[in-house]
């Protein structure tokens, strides 16, 4: 509880210091998606100020002095969030040096802190704010155990305090990965994971005793387990095939504090009753519908649907892909919805499910991910309906901020706009 | 089916400059007979795995009403489409104009949309299937830089379920299936027809042409520098594919003066490049590079089909014009390796309005299944820099131009009267995110419809699994 209290005042100091260069906006005449799931709104209005969205929806009115903005009937959303990502982790995946999403020879695991690295200059970051995200829950970092590290809730604005909130959630694979990562098989992942918990709790209860002398971690990752055996971080597990998502729902017998998110969860449709019951977030993989591996055996399109419709807590997450794709995968459960025999999500659905829906699964519903009112001003205006593929970005503001949408990309774009050289080389256009 | 495929190569061979196919057959009228190896070297069978497939059994077909793209850039609003007999027997504006069989099966397509069979210029589907376990890993031959001497039809797995998901979900009828880029000369690419099969004789697409996958850039040098040999570097990478080509154009002098004692399945199959009658598939990325691989087809004769993964083609549009070369691109995917580092998403657009050929490709199982999708994206892109490109227009980088790309455009591509009966049935708009195939054909058979869970096809490594026969 202190560690939370202390993070919230920190960020509090951090939204204040935001907020003071954030101005007062309204939006008005915008096509209104407030992102908890309800239809758009014709001819709403959002007003934000000091940084927060103060009142979204049809009838706001535009305080006197607020700079007013004619969308001009234009579609307004929240900004995108993204779970599980590397995001100003990598420059370019291929390139070592520029990638920090792996330390597979580091002696630590559970407690690398992903906020340390964090770029936000970083191209990826720039590109997929470009392509309206806004928030990035950041996660994991591969190591040579079954943990990924203390995952980073990130902002992507354009300024140097990318960092919502530092290790905020922990991250463990136990499907195929952790098996091949913690010896060769799924029954040494759990061996693992019950002794790196029990080294945690016995440092929950003695944090200055000695250690026994037959421990496995290093006290840092132990110390940096507390918080999951004692349920103030949450413990994003990934797993992918219907029977090993049932043992992590058992899992809460033995750690009744955990609190779990499942991550992957591609035969998640098989267990959907179960999954409903337990109330723990999944953030699915979407679209996964080949047999992949053999934990992806019973994949199908329609897996984000069945679990909505069996009423699994379920958004979309771990694309393993761009970040500026939700709005294809999400467009694409909507499509589902016209195919005989398929499920997918209705439009306000499978916004909500890269928008609300992966920030409550983070745990930060409150904060941001809707336009609903307190929540940070982080808002897009987009050239039409934002789940369809033609459709582009026009503008984009986090906390309150407008931000800048140019790129490495679109200074390409400029200067290639004609391939032919002029009275000078191309490298003297821009 | 052979006789077509024999024209189809003298016609290619026809067409490009510097093939001596029909000269050094009348040198050898002068000369005496040739010895057995010679002979042996000279007349084996170029095609000993040949086409098993035949068509399935189709009926008529007639789709009124829908919005129809034909794949050539035409668009018929209401349009009609009729199959007949295996292929396209007529399209246009009003039933009247078509001479429908009095059986003919009739379709409402009102609010529909119908295109030409989708078909992917880039796909591993069956050298890399799914389950993607080690020992499925077959699509690279990485054990020397140059293998033109291997065949990705050696390696298809005709059990992959990636076949279904990508006619189901994507349209896709006909499919180039590569080698990997692991090497320099990667190996032959056979077309397939997307139909399910026991062998992979069974989808050999007949009278398609075979390919020669290459790669330039980063991955030949990185495997084989990796293995301490040969190439290294960039410029290892060219000195290994001229050594290669000079060997291979010797090969074929010989061959031509009826010299050769022995075959050699390497030569065997960049002589055929040569020749013309095998298409080069060149995987690259950088704009630099593809001009040297373009001035490298120049010194030996041969030609570029199609440049792969091209994500600074924009930057070359007027050269790749030039050479009529396509370029095999994704919409906005980049920036994952050096070499791909200035992929923009206004690529395919910048290469339409410079007037290039556009392909828009997979390389990926899941991707196969949203090519449309890809080109939708591309399409937003490129308006929004004011260049404006017609839905039929964008429908052709899926058709007709990877038919081109993949040496089947006179045989599939598009609905034009005599052609194939490789159509898909949407339920809106395929450049809609919200849309999905609705019917499949291929060669008039329907192979799919979403309304009927038995016209779906289930592979042998999904039965008794969970999730049999489902939507998918």
């Amino acid at each position: 509880m202190k560690r939370a209290l202390l993070s919230a005042v920190a960020l509090t100091v951090v939204l204040a210091a935001t907020a003071t260069q954030a101005q007062d906006v309204a939006i008005t005449n915008a096509r209104v998606v407030i992102g908890d799931g309800s239809d758009p709104i014709a001819n709403g209005t959002v007003l934000v100020r000091a940084g927060k969205v103060v009142a979204a929806g049809a009838g706001v009115a535009v305080p006197a002095g607020v700079k007013a903005i004619d969308a001009q009937g234009k579609w307004v959303t929240p900004g995108l969030v993204v779970a599980v990502t590397d995001l100003g982790l990598v420059d370019v995946g291929a390139v070592d040096d520029s990638n920090d999403s792996a330390a597979g020879k580091s002696p630590f695991s559970a407690s690398l802190d992903l906020s340390t690295a964090i770029n936000p200059d970083a191209q990826p970051i720039k590109v997929s704010r470009a392509g309206g995200v806004t928030r990035a829950a950041v996660a994991p970092i591969g190591t040579n155990t079954i943990f990924g590290g203390q995952g980073a809730v990130i902002d992507l604005g354009a300024d140097p305090q990318a960092v919502t909130v530092p290790r905020a959630f922990q991250y463990v694979e136990l499907g195929e990965t952790g098996a091949s990562r913690a010896g060769g098989s799924r029954v040494a992942t759990y061996a693992e994971l019950h002794n790196a918990l029990g080294e945690a709790k016995e440092i929950s209860l003695a944090p200055a005793g000695a250690r026994r002398d037959d421990v496995l971690l290093t006290r840092r990752d132990a110390q940096a387990l507390v918080p999951v055996v004692t349920g103030r971080q949450p413990l994003y597990v990934h797993v992918e095939r219907a029977a090993d998502i049932r043992m992590v729902l058992g899992l809460r017998q033995e750690y009744p504090a955990l609190r779990l998110v499942i991550v992957g969860a591609t035969e998640g449709w098989l267990v959907a009753g179960e999954l409903a019951r337990s109330g723990v977030p999944v953030l699915a993989t979407p679209l996964n519908d080949l047999p992949d591996s053999f934990e992806q055996l019973g994949s199908t399109q329609s897996n984000v649907g069945r679990m909505k419709a069996a009423g699994v807590r379920v958004s979309l997450g771990a694309f393993f892909d761009q970040p500026r794709y939700a709005p294809q995968y999400a467009g694409n459960l909507v499509a589902l919805t016209r195919v005989p025999g398929a499920s997918g999500l209705s439009w306000g659905q499978a916004f909500a499910a890269i928008s609300s829906g992966p920030a409550e699964a983070m745990g930060m519903g409150e904060r941001f991910g809707s336009l609903r009112p307190g929540r940070a001003g982080d808002v897009v205006i987009w050239d039409g309906d934002p789940l369809e593929l033609t459709s582009g970005v026009v503008k984009v503001y986090i906390d309150g901020i407008e931000q800048p949408l140019d790129n490495h990309q679109t200074r390409l774009r400029d200067r290639y706009q004609t391939p032919t050289e002029g009275s000078l080389p191309k490298a003297y256009d821009w | 089916m052979r006789k077509a495929g024999i024209l189809v190569a003298t016609a290619l061979a026809l067409v490009l400059p510097g093939t001596g196919a029909l000269a050094a057959k009348d040198q050898d009228k002068d000369k005496k007979e040739p010895s057995a190896a010679v002979k042996a070297a000279r007349d084996f069978n170029k095609d000993p795995y040949p086409s098993t497939y035949k068509p399935y059994p189709g009926r008529a077909t007639v789709i009124v009403g829908a919005t129809v793209f034909d794949g050539t850039g035409k668009r018929f609003d209401k349009g009609v489409v009729l199959l007949k007999d295996g292929k396209v027997a007529g399209i246009g504006g009003s039933l009247a104009e078509l001479d429908v069989p009095a059986d003919a099966v009739r379709i409402d397509g009102t609010g529909k949309f119908v295109t030409p069979g989708i078909i992917d210029a880039h796909s591993h589907l069956g050298d890399y299937p799914s389950p993607g376990v080690d020992a499925h890993s077959d699509g690279n031959e990485m054990t020397d830089p140059a293998t033109p001497n291997v065949w990705a039809e050696h390696s298809v797995w005709p059990q992959d379920a990636g076949f279904s998901r990508a006619m189901a979900n994507g349209g896709v009828t006909a499919l180039l299936v590569l080698p990997g880029s692991g090497n320099l000369m990667g190996g032959r690419g056979v077309v397939l027809k997307n139909v399910p099969s026991r062998t992979v004789q069974g989808m050999k697409f007949p009278a398609a042409p075979y390919s020669l996958k290459m790669a330039c850039g980063e991955n030949p040098k990185r495997v084989y520098g990796s293995k301490g040999r040969a190439p290294s570097t960039r410029m290892g990478n060219f000195a290994v594919n001229r050594e290669t080509w000079i060997k291979a154009t010797e090969y074929r002098r010989k061959r031509d003066e009826g010299k050769l004692e022995s075959r050699d399945l390497k030569m065997e199959t960049l002589a055929g490049v040569l020749d013309g009658t095998i298409l080069v598939q060149n995987h690259c990325y950088r704009a630099d590079e593809m001009a040297l691989v373009l001035d490298m087809a120049k010194e030996f004769g041969y030609r570029v089909s199609t440049f792969h993964h091209g994500v600074e083609s924009y930057k070359i549009g007027d050269l790749l014009k030039q050479a009529d070369t396509c370029s095999a691109v994704w919409a906005d995917w980049g920036g994952f390796k050096m070499e791909a580092y200035d992929a923009i998403p206004e690529n395919a657009g910048l290469l339409f309005k410079a007037g290039a050929c556009v392909v828009i490709h997979s390389d990926d199982a899941n991707g196969i299944q949203r090519l449309p999708q890809e080109a939708a994206k591309a399409q937003g892109d490129a308006r929004r820099i004011g260049i404006d490109i017609a839905d039929a227009e964008v429908i052709r980088w899926l058709t007709l131009n990877p038919a081109k790309a993949i040496g089947v455009d006179k045989l599939t591509g598009s609905l034009e009267a005599g052609k194939a009966g490789d159509m898909v049935l949407w339920n809106g708009n395929p450049l809609s995110v919200y849309s999905r195939p609705e019917k499949v054909w291929v060669d008039g058979a329907l192979l799919f419809d979403s309304s009927d869970r038995k016209r779906r096809p289930v592979s042998d490594f999904e039965l008794g699994q969970p999730g049999e026969g489902d939507v998918k």
